[in-house]
Order: structure tokens, then C-alpha cells, then sequence
């Protein structure tokens, strides 16, 4: 009971999400509307890939410190989430992007760069399936996650703000924080950042035991 | 020190002995070159600044990726072991760092005046070009070293080497464009700091990742 108490949190917050987010006050902006209820779905997407995939990278340099198995399920199963997240957050963007910018798919930076990273998780899952040795698939997996982690960074925090962008808080555009969003709308959104990360913990902490699981039946056959 | 120079030499020699490997090399990028000049010049006469730059940086990237990627695969495994002995993981993978990016920027510069005389140079601060290139074949060389470093543990090298490097060096890639843009538009060194400080910041980052992760790559 101790160690569940964060999985009753994140269905807590979660479903204040949904009824808060849906139902509670929200500035009327001129274009956005009421779609800016999609910041509390939207932007925690992005939030929450990105809190898997420093997870992910964590245990891919554990995993090179002392090479434990268990440290390379960890690794994998974070990536994999972090992709889910990924995708979603990818589809909320051009719901909401079709609606305000007039098109799913703008030319801006960001959507590139999450292209791009989704592209890179994908080369990582192509890199594994290419080995058949555990060991060497771990090993060079691992090196490939840091390597990738890092050269993914400048493209997401650094390339955004030198181009112009769509997206608030790049290019000249104001944050969302300075003039969208008041008091109410922090009343949902920190707690749905927090929400959403925590549902992706959960949601590759359910693999990752499945996966162990397996690879303990698999060791006592 | 004295390590990765001789590491370095003994590269060249090799490359030296087995001349096929490098005249191979410089033969993709002139035919490259060509397919684009009958491709576009001879078709259609004219060609898009922008499309320029962009078929040119296509063209290196293509064949700093065919170059490099053979630089594990080159030697055989026993002879691996026989490095692994006697020379530090570290050493090793600065001296093939450093190997490539010599290689790269002849290549780069090859590539350049053979596709200057066939399109036409439409680089008004040749300078600052050249400079894009040279950090280019830095950027290149040290993530592509890397790279395939781990494609060359697998039986489909060149099939895993694309897919792994392509994402990696896109935003490099989109940088140097950028960079070489301003070069073509013949802005002032001044004008484009931005760009170069963060093609530099993403080539120390690779250089030093390379550096650090190698050794795990090297003990498999």
C-alpha cells in the first residue's frame, strides 16, 4: 500500500484533469477559443516524453556503469513508452494545429524536431532487433540511446529558438505563461504535467515487470 | 599522443596500400556530381540557388556516410584484437575521428570544385563556404565514427548505418545549410556567429560522446 500511494495520485489528478480541463474557466483568446483546453492534453504529451526519455537515458548509463540485465529492460521500456507519448502528443498538435494555424502539419521547427526523434527512437528499436546476442544488444543499444539523447537536445531546445516558430515562446512569440494563461488554467495545467508524467511511469512500470517476468520463466525453463 | 599519430599513419598506409577503397571514394562523389549536372543543368538550364546547396550538402552527406562506414569493416576481426591489445579504446577512436575528417575534407573539398565546374559557384564568400564544410566534416566524421562503430557489430552494416545516422546528423545538417545559405548570400563572417557557435557546440558534443562511449563499444 505504501509504494501504490503515487498510482491513486495519478488517477486523482488525472481525472481532476479531465473534469477541470474541460469543464473549468478559460480565457477567451482570439482564434485559440475554447481550444485552449487542449494546453492541459497537448503540452503534458511533451512533458511527459521527455521525463521517459531522460528516464530511458538514466538506465542506459547505469546500464553501462554495471551491466545488469534488469537495467536494459528498464531502458527499453521507457523508450518505448516515450514514443507512445510521442505519437500522441504528435496527433493532439495537429488536431489543435488544423484548427488555429489552419493546418495539421505547419513548416515549424518543432514538429521537425519531434519528426526527427521519433525517427531516432525508431533507429533504436531497428539497432535491437538486429542482434541476437543479449549482451551485445544491450551494450551497443545502450550507447546508441546516449548517443542519440544528445545530439536530439540541440534540436529541441536550441534550433527552436534561433527560427522562427509557431509555437508560444519561440521566435518572438510570447510564452503561453505571460499572457494566455491565468490563475485558473495553472490550477489545471501543473497538475496535469504532473498527472500525465506520472501515468507514463506507471504505464512502463506494467511492462517492465511484464518483461522481467518473461525473462524469469525464460531463465527456468 | 604519440599513439593516436601513429594510429593515424598506420590508417593512411593502409589507405594508401589499398588505393581501390579511396579512388572508389573519390569516383562516387564525381559521379554523383555528374548524375546531378545531367539531372539539372543539361535538362533544364537552370538551378535554384537554394536547390544548389541543398543537392550539394546531399551529396556529401551520401558520401561521408559510403566513406566511413567501412572504417571498422575494412579490417579483420583478428586484427581488432591485435589493436585492442596493444593501443587504449581512446586513442583509437581519436585517430579514426581525426582519419575521417581528413578524409572528409578532401572530399568536401573535391566535391566542391568538381561541383563548382559542373553547376556553376553560386558561393559569393567562398571563405565562409569552405569554412561550413570544414565543421561539416568535423560534425560528420565524429558522429558518423561512432556510428559505425556499432553498425559494424551487426551483419546488415550499411542497412543500419543509414537509419542510425540520418536522424543523428539532421540537425547538424540543417545548421550547415543554414550557414552555408549566409556563405552563398554573401553575408559578413559577422552576420552568421550564431550559426557557427552552435555547429561547434554540436561538434564538441559529439566529439566528446564519441570519446567516452567508444571504449564500451570497443570491449564487444
Amino acid at each position: 500500500m505504501r509504494k501504490i500511494w503515487w498510482k491513486f495520485l495519478a488517477a486523482g489528478l488525472l481525472l481532476y484533469t479531465a473534469i477541470f480541463g474541460l469543464i473549468g474557466e478559460v480565457p477567451r483568446q482570439p482564434i485559440l477559443n475554447e481550444t485552449i483546453r487542449n494546453v492541459y492534453f497537448h503540452v503534458p504529451m511533451w512533458f511527459g516524453m521527455m521525463a521517459l526519455m531522460i528516464s530511458s537515458l538514466v538506465y542506459s548509463i547505469k546500464y553501462l556503469r554495471n551491466g545488469q540485465v534488469q537495467d536494459d529492460v528498464y531502458a527499453v521500456e521507457f523508450a518505448n513508452v516515450a514514443i507512445v507519448f510521442g505519437v500522441l502528443g504528435f496527433i493532439t498538435g495537429s488536431i489543435w494545429g488544423n484548427y488555429t494555424w489552419g493546418d495539421p502539419l505547419p513548416k515549424d521547427p518543432k514538429i521537425i524536431a519531434v519528426e526527427v526523434g521519433l525517427l531516432i527512437y525508431s533507429a533504436y528499436f531497428v539497432l535491437r532487433g538486429s542482434f541476437e546476442d543479449e549482451q551485445k544488444k544491450a551494450r551497443l543499444s545502450a550507447v546508441y540511446n546516449i548517443f542519440a539523447f544528445a545530439s536530439f537536445m540541440p534540436l529541441v531546445w536550441i534550433l527552436p529558438r534561433l527560427t522562427d516558430s509557431l509555437h508560444p515562446g519561440n521566435g518572438g512569440n510570447p510564452a503561453f505563461g505571460k499572457y494566455d494563461m491565468d490563475s485558473n488554467m495553472r490550477m489545471v495545467f501543473y497538475p496535469a504535467i504532473l498527472a500525465w508524467i506520472l501515468v507514463g511511469v506507471w504505464i512502463s512500470s506494467l511492462r517492465i515487470r511484464i518483461k522481467l517476468l518473461n525473462n524469469h520463466l525464460q531463465d527456468n525453463l | 599522443m604519440q599513439e593516436i599519430k601513429n594510429l593515424i599513419i598506420k590508417d593512411i598506409i593502409l589507405e594508401w596500400r589499398q588505393k581501390y577503397a579511396f579512388n572508389g571514394m573519390v569516383l562516387y562523389v564525381v559521379s554523383t556530381v555528374f548524375m546531378c549536372y545531367i539531372s539539372f543543368k543539361l535538362k533544364t538550364n537552370s538551378i535554384e540557388p537554394i536547390t544548389w546547396n541543398t543537392l550539394f550538402w546531399i551529396i556529401i552527406l551520401f558520401s561521408a556516410v559510403n566513406s566511413i562506414t567501412k572504417s571498422f569493416i575494412q579490417e579483420k576481426a583478428g586484427r581488432q584484437l591485435y589493436y585492442y591489445q596493444i593501443a587504449k579504446p581512446s586513442s583509437i577512436i581519436m585517430a579514426k575521428i581525426i582519419y575521417n575528417f581528413l578524409l572528409m575534407v578532401f572530399l568536401g573539398f573535391l566535391g566542391f570544385l568538381i561541383y563548382s565546374i559542373f553547376m556553376g559557384n553560386k558561393a559569393e564568400n567562398l571563405g565562409l563556404y569552405l569554412l561550413s564544410l570544414t565543421l561539416g566534416a568535423l560534425g560528420f566524421s565524429a558522429s558518423l565514427t561512432l556510428i559505425a562503430g556499432i553498425a559494424s557489430k551487426s551483419d546488415n552494416t550499411s542497412g543500419l548505418m543509414a537509419v542510425l545516422s540520418f536522424p543523428i546528423l539532421l540537425p547538424m545538417l540543417s545548421m550547415l545549410i543554414k550557414l552555408s545559405k549566409n556563405a552563398m548570400d554573401g553575408l559578413a563572417l559577422s552576420a552568421s556567429y550564431d550559426e557557427i557557435l552552435v555547429i561547434s557546440g554540436i561538434d564538441l558534443i559529439v566529439i566528446a560522446l564519441s570519446y567516452m562511449l567508444f571504449p564500451f563499444l570497443w570491449k564487444s
